[in-house]
């Protein structure tokens, strides 16, 4: 089946039930989106599909094929995802990492949809797991980012 | 023009032959066996010939200045969020006179010369990377700098006494001319390394990265999923794995009934047995899982002359907590001071009170993994997640048969770790990929699913402490006695108590300031049917909760405010009289409540410290119920590490480790029925999520004092907090974790 991906096409072959995650991952070698529990529990797999987030561990590729879908390896050629990145570099968020690429995910669907969210929006879509507990860190960049996006 | 080093380009954490890089060639790569985690009453092994002032001095180990003058330091620790790295480039680099930016920091393979440690060990543990290398990691970097000057006097031709460095060139300021450090690093590489008495440090008033805030040298590919871990790693020709274990340890494989279906299934390479597992290698990771899970295993039970401990077909958490509490004795003393036996037997008031914990799990978000080649030579490459290499390749060495100089052992970032990659027996991957790849002839990665850890990660200890204390006719306690019925993780691995109490199990208990003149700190050990192991903060994480939750009950008991109490039980202590005020100053002074709050909600402050890892602790919590819940508004605390290399490193691990204490509280237990854990994934065995955290505000104070850890001393006292202040609100004590196990209205 065909897959797009950051805007390039790739050929896969692949189960029809086979989970997004294990054919980003494996199959196509973009090791940036994180296995973390294969339950959507925790949003470590969170991808973009048509803009919004999803979470790959679960996600038959099957499902998405044709679909625009968007992982960490571009979310710099985002607008929304640039300021996401620089802001979590500026806050200094992350710590172990491993669950970043997922809450930048998230934060780049949320402003996209949501370009100055409150701190009750922000609460509502920002619920993957940081077993680092870079929480308060999360909502000090996303309040700075929908601040900077008031002042425009 | 020089030679640069021949270390080519290699991105972070990228798979790379390490053994065939010159700057290692000159690396003492002995066998070195620590004591971390080693049986109780075997004395610490020392390492080897690495005595202190020969500690951190091979330079060319470390260090390797690109021609671009960029720097790359093998570090001797671990990242895994802690911010170990970026500190190391603080250090290395203030005395090199090279900016932390222009650093790239990997972990350094096993081997002596990065046994740097001034307790003669290496492992990042125990809150230690930076406290116990900090000076002889200064003296690194100041000794490569006198190298870097001295290539130059030769180059220049001019005498060393008229050189000076500005961050990353030396200078000849007389003839105006300098020389990049990229330009020098050939030659300077190979100076002989001076005498390390002759090197002078630089005065700490005029430090330019210590003690600032310094960007993490990692946070920008931690936020554009570039940087890798050993989950994401890949070499030629490799094969994935996954497993499935026993369902409880000990017990071994019978038979395989449907092996040949398992072995027909899509992607499938080849089906394993193992010890206490079976495993398919297939050519996708999720080929392999399918299939490994569906293979149906007949267990057989552990044999009785299993090495491993194996879990009974009986085991309950909630019984053998019961089992706890039902001990007698015999009884250790750990701390025997005074006459407590008198002291409560004259008591005007005497109060008794039995307090609880829960095990736990690490639950890191980077479920385990390795990655294991054996090369053409013989020779065998590990990629594996750890927090003590040299450990783990004497392990790798032990199963395998191999030399140590034949094992590559490759220390990836850790995603997450908290206490899980010791070498635990039975709890970590690496042996069975590496028999994989051997069975298979091809380089071989296993992850561990998400439900296989949760299987064998190792646990938390639980524990059922006793206390008696006797008050005075004002109230003031005069007595405290605390029998803990219960193993700590250490003497857990040994298998056995050892000849003096094993400190991880009591610490925390051990250890407090508080001016009571009688005091008994008591273990009854008593040997679980759990694996246990270190978690962040080890036996502070439970221990400072029972005595800081009790000394509220005695405050209330005497009739006096537990701030004040602990003012006047620390009144001759100026450095943690400073601290405590410090956390009610933050707090905007201290006000235990009940209140009201702006949003109308009932509020109650809770306060405890805690002493963990050579540093202090101060925590002010404010509460409220919610739907029957604890709500944590906010955690305020004041930590005293002496003194510190990133104030804003600092901040963050404070947070985390306030993060890992609320999960503790308010919901993370680890449950067993029937010798099955109940949870084995986080949908029954939440974490913390981003709606429970609190709001974390943080005061340093640096006291000046000998310098103490920082990634767990700010978590110990995060429960006893919450506890007291929950006890507040509502009225009722709280003598055991997690509160999701109350009912609140």
């Amino acid at each position: 089946m065909e897959l797009r991906i950051n805007q390039k096409a790739y050929q896969v072959e692949a189960d029809a039930d086979t989970p997004l995650l294990w054919v980003i991952r494996d199959d196509l070698g973009m090791t940036g989106t994180k296995y973390g529990c294969g339950l959507a529990q925790c949003g470590a797999c969170s991808v973009l599909v048509d803009g919004n987030v999803v979470r790959a561990c679960v996600t038959p590729v099957a499902a998405v094929a044709g679909r625009e879908i968007t992982t960490i390896e571009a979310i710099e050629a985002d607008d929304v995802g640039k300021r996401v990145v620089a802001a979590w570099v500026e806050h200094q968020v992350a710590q172990c990492g491993y669950c970043q690429s997922g809450q930048v995910m998230a934060a780049t669907a949320l402003l996209k949809h949501t370009p100055a969210p409150t701190p009750a929006q922000i609460d509502a879509a920002m619920v993957n797991l940081c077993r680092c507990g870079t929480y308060n860190a999360i909502h000090t960049a996303m309040d700075d980012l929908a601040k900077q996006e008031r002042a425009l | 023009m020089n030679t640069p080093l021949p270390l080519s380009d290699v991105p972070l954490g990228e798979p790379v032959n390490l053994s065939r890089r010159r700057f290692l060639a000159s690396t003492a790569v002995g066998a070195l066996v620590i004591g971390f985690g080693l049986p109780m009453g075997s004395a610490r092994v020392q390492a080897a010939t690495t005595n202190a002032a020969e500690r951190g001095t091979q330079v060319p180990a470390f260090l390797e200045i690109r021609p671009d003058g960029s720097v790359r330091l093998l570090s001797p620790f671990m990242e895994g969020g802690q911010g170990t790295h970026t500190a190391m480039a603080q250090i290395v680099g203030e005395e090199l006179d090279a900016d932390p930016a222009t650093f790239v920091v990997e972990a350094a393979p096993p081997g002596e010369a990065y046994v740097v440690m001034e307790n003669g060990m290496r492992i990042t543990g125990g809150s230690m990377s930076v406290r116990m290398s900090y000076p002889t990691m200064r003296r690194l970097g100041a000794l490569a700098r006198a190298m870097l000057l001295q290539a130059a006097a030769q180059q220049l031709g001019v005498p060393l006494t008229e050189l000076t460095t500005q961050p990353g060139r030396v200078v000849h300021a007389a003839s105006g001319r300098s020389l990049g450090y990229g330009e020098l690093a050939g030659r300077a590489l190979d100076m002989p390394v001076p005498d390390p008495a002759s090197i002078t440090l630089r005065d700490p008033s005029q430090f330019r990265w210590i003690g600032k805030p310094v960007k993490r040298l990692d946070a920008y590919d931690k936020s554009t999923g570039k940087a890798l871990y050993t989950i994401d790693l890949k070499v030629d020709d490799m094969l994935h794995a996954a497993v499935q274990h026993a369902p409880r340890l000990g017990m071994t494989v019978g038979s395989l009934r449907n092996q040949a279906q398992v072995q027909a299934m899509k992607g499938v390479h080849s089906v394993h047995t193992l010890t206490g597992a079976v495993a398919v290698v297939a050519e996708r990771w999720w080929h392999a899982k399918r299939a490994v899970e569906a293979i149906q295993v007949d267990w057989l039970e552990a044999a009785a002359d299993s090495t491993l401990r194996a879990m009974p077909a009986d085991f309950s958490t909630d019984k053998h907590r019961d089992f706890l509490a039902a001990q007698q004795g015999p009884a250790r003393d750990d701390e025997n001071e005074g006459d407590v036996a008198g002291a409560l037997k004259n008591a005007k008031t005497r109060v008794e009170a039995t307090y609880h914990n829960q095990y736990l799990n690490h639950a890191q978000l980077e479920p385990p993994s390795a990655l294991a080649r054996f090369n053409p030579d013989g020779s065998l490459e590990v990629w594996l997640p750890n927090q003590a290499p040299d450990m783990f390749r004497a392990d790798i060495a032990k199963r395998t048969g191999l030399d140590p100089a034949n094992i590559t052992l490759h220390s990836p970032l850790l995603g997450g770790f908290f206490g899980r990659h010791f070498l635990y027996e039975s709890a970590n991957p690496y042996p069975q990929a590496i028999a994989l790849a051997k069975a298979v002839g091809r380089p071989v990665k296993l992850i561990w699913s998400r439900e296989e850890e949760f299987l064998r990660d190792v646990l938390r200890p639980l524990a059922v402490v006793k206390f008696r204390a006797a008050l005075d006719d004002k109230g003031l306690p005069v007595a405290i006695e605390a029998v803990s019925a219960t193993e700590g993780p250490t003497e857990a691995l040994a298998g056995k108590q050892g000849d003096k109490i094993d400190p991880t199990a009591i610490e925390g208990l051990s250890g407090k300031s508080y001016a009571i003149p009688n005091k008994r700190i008591a273990q009854i050990y008593v040997k679980g049917p759990a694996m246990l192991g270190y978690w962040r903060s080890v036996g502070n994480s439970l221990n400072d909760f029972f005595y800081e939750a009790f000394l509220d009950e005695l405050a209330d008991k005497g009739g006096h405010d537990p701030y004040e109490l602990r003012l006047h039980l620390l009144r001759d202590n100026p450095r943690l009289t400073t601290l405590l005020k410090a956390a009610a100053e933050l707090s905007g002074g201290w006000k235990r409540g009940p209140y009201t709050a702006e949003d109308g909600s009932r509020r109650a402050r809770g306060v405890a410290m805690a002493s963990p890892f050579g540093s202090h602790a101060a925590v002010v919590a404010e509460v409220s119920i919610e739907h029957g819940q604890v709500k944590v508004h906010h955690i305020w605390e004041a930590i005293d590490p002496g003194s510190i290399v990133n104030p804003a490193i600092v901040q963050a691990q404070v947070a985390g480790a306030v993060a890992l204490g609320l999960s503790q509280t308010l919901l993370e237990e680890a449950v067993y029925v029937d010798g099955k854990p109940r949870a084995r994934n986080y949908d029954l065995y939440p974490i913390l999520p981003p709606s429970r955290m609190a709001q974390v505000h943080v005061k340093i104070i640096e006291s000046g004092e000998k310098m103490g850890g920082i990634g767990e001393p700010p978590l110990p006292a995060v429960a006893p907090a919450v506890a007291n202040a929950v006890a507040q609100l509502t009225g009722q004590r709280i003598r055991s974790l997690p509160l999701s196990r109350y009912t609140f209205s």
